[in-house]
């Protein structure tokens, strides 16, 4: 950090001010309020608000739909982050072995990044909804019970693959960096070391993407817990019958449509815990990858 | 080099290439569609090029033929979007420059405090808090504004911890020498520091642009007044599979024109782009 | 032009930390001051609370006549050339030149002037439009003088201006930043590590050891007549033999008795001899060679005195072939023996003759 600074007594809070302004309002307020919203509850008429301590966690942790959802939202980033990994490491792992069309390949497979969660939610729907998706139409024609709007769990595969589909772009760009940043002198000392191309990936190439892929599990997680509302809201509703209803699914339904706003907060305030969690799990790991001085 | 093996290059080229087919094939298909008549759409297998309505679609979605869907022109859309996108990314960029240059150009007291306290906001999304955050919009009167679009996801600490890593790299010298030739921080700012961010400014904005445009959850409850709505909101709304008279073209269309501008910033700016995702994260 | 005068200066950092403790000095109108001293002695904080940059914990520091505590360092009147040149990398070769003056509304044609005739002086007319990326290390360096030389300062500042080019380059700009110093004649405040580069460039050599002044004089007073062992040791290459008391009685150079006193000899008032044939005013020493340093036109010959680890150098004309473990005799002039206080360092003994 420079040790050259600029005397300046006022200016500097002046230049903060704006994100402090923004932070405070639109975060710690909101935040603050979350948390005292969490240990009140309204009676149905919204006419009486109680205090009620920690009760709002205890009947939320207690809660059968509650548990559900969380299981179906471990469900969901698990799949969600296996399948866009494994896909993009293949993908990252060809890209780094062909001597012509690199920068092409990239190019053509960066796409989805840009792409809105619930407008890739809705691109998967048109293929496949039972309507007028062709693929719905050839998996019917080959026999199967395909309705994803009736079956849970081929909604669940559906709003998996379209979350997936949506963050190869990420995953690929950042394996291609890692295997990029593996020295190849590494690689030829092992080739004459005889070891076999197959072998060269097990016991030099992985263990030296296993931070990069420790950090994509994280940021893998963390965008299947939160920014695949989009694609749930758009492909399922968190239908049928609570299939796919992930644990923000569940906040924003309990808080916008069932106006049970005590629950809704516990919820957040849960969710916030996780978060940070997680935040804290990747930052350990960035921590040691970056010195920040 | 150490692969010699051809057949080993073939493989990696054909799982590129269905690689690429996969990816590519979601947006081609509803391209396609968005070239179709209503009839067509309804009757699969769709055609896999696309045909011949081309025109006559997009010119019914440009010229008027959307203001039937909720009264709102594919124009308004596009440019709500456009302002919440640039907002967010400008927004973003300014304030988050102007915090990390006084975290780490000045010292003063409460500084450690600033920079945590806007560390602490890279835990929290917005989705995790949305019900209070909704409530200080009502409160402020910011529902159905650009301002209750933007300001509440200008709050956030990537960028400024982005920009703060940036300046760390900055010798001291630098900052010493311009001192010594007269220039002051905002001149520093202005004259030194902004030239040397350009690259990190470009990075930044492109992700930030594509974060602004693909929000979801944000402007679906914080516009009520269809006249607010972004292209993505106003494309989910359109599409119902219940109602037959959804217009598919129509709906197609717009998922086209939902996805082509942050696509092609993507894909126009992709030096950039690749280099702040990666490099931002770590 | 403007001396350059410092007083009682203290620099306390943050945790207590003294880097500087009471330095007073003053540099006339027009000279070369060299400050020179091992890493970390205080060098860059002197330098740095002259020009600005770091605040002064107390004491006066005044350019020209006027006290700067309390000015910006824009305000100073004084030109800084970096270690690092911190030449601004977006901007070309003339706009880094021109930064400062513009940012003092220098009028056009003055800048012109200045940056045609800096350029001129520098030989760098022809790198004018490129960046400092596309320069070497060394036409980096002219650049960075060029940035002080157009601001046509009251006094230059330089924070170890040469240490990042490589030896040769070195020799040939510390005799060019002399001669335009000469021609210029700006007072110069010099900091370096390297004591060769002190003792060829300065007018006024200050030796600073833990944040105080050991010595300060013309290069030959220094190195003459050190006021300590530290400056002894530090001035000068190779180095002067240094041989405690004990070491000393044991050799015989002093007798058993005598107060006191670390001796110090340089290399070049040694020299070797055969059997008894030192003359009446030379002391002797015998000696096991322990290396031979050939340098070109001379050699330093290393020897262990007696049992002790004191080890003596001793400069021979030519190229010796003395083998290690071969035994020696050196003889040194009585008078060239310094003596200092083995407690405070401090020269005891008069400086005769020399
Ligand atoms: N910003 C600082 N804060 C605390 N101590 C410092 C700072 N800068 C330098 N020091 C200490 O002051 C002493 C002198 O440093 P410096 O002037 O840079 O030495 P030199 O230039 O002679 O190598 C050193 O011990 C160094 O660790
Ligand atoms: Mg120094």
């Amino acid at each position: 950090m420079p040790k050259a600074v600029f005397p300046n007594r006022l200016l500097p809070y002046l230049l903060l001010s704006p994100q402090i302004a923004v932070t405070l309002v639109f975060f710690y307020w909101p935040a603050v309020q979350a948390l005292w919203q969490s240990m009140l509850r309204e009676d149905p008429f919204g006419l009486k608000t109680t205090f009620v301590g920690l009760q709002n966690f205890s009947n939320v942790l207690a809660d059968p739909a509650w548990l559900n959802a969380a299981w179906t939202t471990v469900v969901f980033s698990v799949s969600t982050s296996v399948l866009s990994m494994g896909t993009a490491l293949l993908l990252a792992t060809a890209a780094e072995k062909v001597l012509t069309g690199k920068a092409f390949y990239r190019t053509l497979l960066i796409w989805p990044y840009a792409v809105a969660p619930a407008v890739a939610g809705l691109l998967w729907l048109f293929m496949f909804n039972p309507a007028m998706g062709t693929f719905a139409y050839m998996l019917r024609d080959a026999g199967l019970a395909w309705d994803p709007l009736l079956d849970g769990d081929q909604a669940m595969g559906l709003v998996v693959v379209a979350a997936a589909w949506k963050q190869i772009s990420y995953n690929f760009l950042f394996f291609v960096a890692a295997l990029q940043s593996i020295p190849r002198s590494l690689l030829e000392a092992a080739a004459i070391d005889g070891a076999r191309s197959g072998k060269r990936f097990r016991t030099i190439v992985f263990p030296l993407i296993a931070p990069t892929s420790f950090f994509l599990l994280v940021v893998n997680t963390v965008y299947a817990f939160f920014d695949t509302f989009g694609i749930i809201d758009a492909v399922t509703a968190g239908g049928p019958a609570r299939a796919t209803e992930t644990l923000v699914y569940k906040v924003y339904t309990d808080g916008f449509v069932n106006l049970d706003l005590g629950s809704s907060a516990a919820q957040s305030v849960i969710l916030m815990a996780i978060v940070i969690a997680l935040t804290a799990v990747q930052f350990r790991y960035v921590e040691r990858r970056v010195h920040y001085g | 080099m150490i692969e010699r093996d051809a057949a080993g290059r073939a493989l990696a080229h054909l799982v590129l290439i269905v690689g690429v087919l996969i990816v590519a094939f979601p947006i081609w298909y509803t391209f396609v569609a968005s070239t179709q008549s209503v009839e067509t759409i309804l009757r699969p297998p769709l055609p896999l090029v696309p045909g011949g309505e081309f025109a006559e679609n997009y010119g019914n979605a440009i010229f008027g033929g959307m203001s039937r869907i909720g009264g709102v022109g594919v124009g308004t859309l596009l440019f709500n979007s456009t302002v919440m996108a640039l907002g967010i990314a400008l927004g973003k960029i300014v304030i988050s420059l102007l915090s990390a240059f006084a975290i780490v150009f000045f010292r003063f007291p409460f500084r450690m405090a600033c920079f945590w306290m806007i560390f602490i906001t890279l835990m929290l999304p917005v989705e995790v808090r949305i019900m209070p955050t909704y409530k200080v919009m009502v409160d402020l009167g910011l529902i159905d504004t650009y301002a209750g679009l933007i300001l509440p996801l200008v709050a956030s600490a990537t960028a400024t911890l982005l920009f703060r890593q940036f300046f760390m790299t900055i010798p001291a010298e630098l900052v010493e020498a311009a001192r010594i030739d007269g220039a002051g921080p905002l001149r520093f700012l202005r004259d030194i520091l902004l030239p040397l961010s350009k690259t990190n400014i470009a990075a930044l904005f492109v992700i930030l642009f594509i974060y602004g445009w693909t929000q979801y959850l944000w402007p679906l409850l914080v516009t009520n007044d269809n006249r607010m709505n972004t292209i993505v909101i106003a494309l989910k709304k359109m599409v119902s599979f219940a109602d037959a008279d959804t217009p598919w073209d129509m709906v197609m269309v717009t998922a086209i024109l939902a996805i082509a501008p942050p696509v092609l910033i993507v894909v126009l700016m992709q030096r950039w782009f690749v280099r702040g995702l990666v490099e931002s994260e770590k | 032009m403007a001396a350059i005068e410092l007083q009682d200066v203290r620099k306390v950092y943050a945790g207590n930390v003294e880097a500087v403790k009471g330095v007073s000095l003053s540099i006339p109108d027009g000279a070369f001051a060299v400050l020179v001293g091992p890493s970390g002695c205080g060098k860059s904080t002197l330098l740095r609370m002259v020009a600005g940059l770091e605040a002064i914990t107390s004491g006066t520091v005044s350019i020209g006549g006027r006290v700067v505590n309390d000015l910006e360092p824009a305000e100073r009147d004084i030109a800084m050339v970096f270690q690092n040149y911190a030449l601004y990398p977006h901007m070309t070769v003339r706009r880094n030149l021109e930064y400062g003056l513009r940012n003092r509304r220098t009028p056009a044609e003055e800048i012109a002037r200045r940056v045609d005739e800096a350029a001129r002086i520098l030989d760098i007319a022809g790198l004018l439009d490129r960046r400092p990326g596309q320069l070497s290390g060394g036409q980096r360096q002219r650049v960075a003088m060029g940035r002080a030389i157009v601001r046509e300062p009251a006094a230059f500042l330089f924070d170890e201006p040469l240490s990042n080019l490589d030896a040769k380059l070195r020799v040939a700009m510390r005799a060019e930043i002399r001669r335009l110093q000469r021609r210029l004649r700006t007072t110069s405040l010099y900091v370096t590590h390297d004591q060769l580069e002190a003792m060829t460039l300065a007018d006024v050599l200050v030796v600073l050891n833990a944040g105080r002044i050991e010595q300060s004089g013309t290069p030959m007073e220094l190195y003459e007549r050190p006021a300590s062992l530290f400056v002894a040791t530090f001035i000068g290459s190779p180095a002067m033999n240094v041989i405690p008391h004990g070491a000393a009685v044991a050799a015989g150079l002093v007798p058993q008795g005598a107060p006191e006193a670390t001796l110090g000899i340089r290399p070049e008032h040694m020299r070797l001899v055969e059997g008894l044939a030192a003359s009446g005013d030379e002391a002797v020493v015998d000696l096991e060679v322990s290396g031979v340093e050939v340098v070109g036109a001379e050699s330093y010959v290393t020897g262990r005195l007696g049992s002790s680890a004191v080890e003596i150098s001793v400069r021979v004309p030519g190229h010796s072939r003395l083998e290690p473990g071969t035994p020696m005799r050196a003889a040194g002039g009585r008078a060239a023996f310094l003596r200092f206080d083995p407690q405070s360092g401090a020269r005891i003994s008069a400086v005769s003759g020399a």
